[in-house]
């Protein structure tokens, strides 16, 4: 078992994912563009050095977690890891698409990823966790 | 970015609506996965015709040999230890939350009904019984009969009620 976090954490930053994004898809391009390469940044943070270390892990230890009980226990930070990976994935295909002109299909993945991040926020959902099989059975061959 | 204002308003209506259809799609999935999540059901994995190669602890069948659901997770795991009355064989990820809830179940029922035991499988780890066993999500649980032959099976972390329900002989 590597790090362990608090799984109201990841839920937490969830919440706040699935705000920005819905900003991004009701504001004009512009705005849009810079809210979804924050969140990108933010997506980059967490899948590279952890979920801790985001602005929102730290808000949440900071202003949140004060105000709670203790967990009732503690969850391994590597699903919430790999899950910020797969939110980088599509945040940059909207950014790409935002910038290049393709509005719509920066929308349709930012879309997506506001699917995947109001499963976690509400019901603790982690899609890209549960894509991660299947990825592996069409990834790696057959032997 | 275009400065054009029709076009920016254009963008947010499109927006708006793929911001409800998203809404609308993640509220879909979530009831779908509340109904189908831990729900065990037959699928029939040991209809397929394979190699003899029966689990140490089966007893003798007369039926032509298949390579049972509990012999090909003992060429994946040759230390595994099947139960006389039924084997729990829970595939899980790392990248997986709900497979710790699922093996604190299991784990649970193992010990306090007798002749049950819980096998835990690494599906990374094992990728081609993954495939065999045509598994597509951690956690899925299989529960095999005496003989090692597959049973009922579930996606998603069961509950320990629906667990001792689908167990053979239920009602203990």
């Amino acid at each position: 078992m590597t790090d362990a976090i608090d799984p109201r954490g990841p839920r937490f930053t969830a919440t706040v994912t699935t705000v920005v994004f819905a900003a991004a898809l009701l504001t004009p391009t512009p705005i849009a563009t810079v809210l979804v390469a924050v969140q990108a940044l933010c997506f980059a943070v967490g899948a590279g050095r952890g979920v801790q270390h985001t602005p929102t892990g730290w808000a949440f230890r900071r202003f949140v977690r004060p105000r709670l009980t203790p967990p009732a226990e503690l969850e391994d930070a590597r699903p919430p890891r790999f899950a910020q990976a797969v939110g980088l994935g599509f945040t940059v295909v909207a950014l790409a698409g935002y910038l290049t002109g393709a509005v719509v299909v920066a929308q349709v993945a930012v879309g997506l990823a506001l699917v995947a991040a109001v499963l976690n926020a509400a019901v603790g959902f982690c899609l890209g966790c549960e894509m991660y099989l299947l990825g592996l059975r069409i990834a790696r061959p057959a032997r | 970015m275009r400065p054009d204002r029709s076009s920016l308003t254009g963008d947010v209506t499109t927006g708006t609506v793929i911001l409800l259809a998203a809404l609308l799609l993640a509220a879909g999935f979530a009831l779908h996965r509340r109904r189908v999540d831990g729900r065990f059901a037959a699928t029939g994995t040991d209809a397929e015709p394979g190699r003899t190669e029966p689990g140490r602890t089966e007893p003798a069948r007369t039926e032509p040999a298949q390579a049972t659901v509990w012999a090909r997770v003992q060429d994946a795991l040759p230390s595994a230890e099947p139960g006389e009355r039924a084997t729990l064989v829970q595939f899980s990820s790392a990248f997986c939350a709900p497979c710790r809830t699922t093996r604190v179940v299991l784990d649970e029922v193992a010990r306090r009904e007798d002749g049950v035991e819980h096998v835990e499988v690494d599906a990374e780890q094992h990728l081609d019984l993954v495939r065999a066993l045509d598994v597509r999500r951690t956690p899925t649980t299989l529960i095999l009969d005496a003989a090692g032959r597959e049973i009922v099976r579930a996606a998603g972390a069961p509950q320990r009620h629906q667990v001792l329900a689908a167990l053979p002989g239920a009602s203990a």
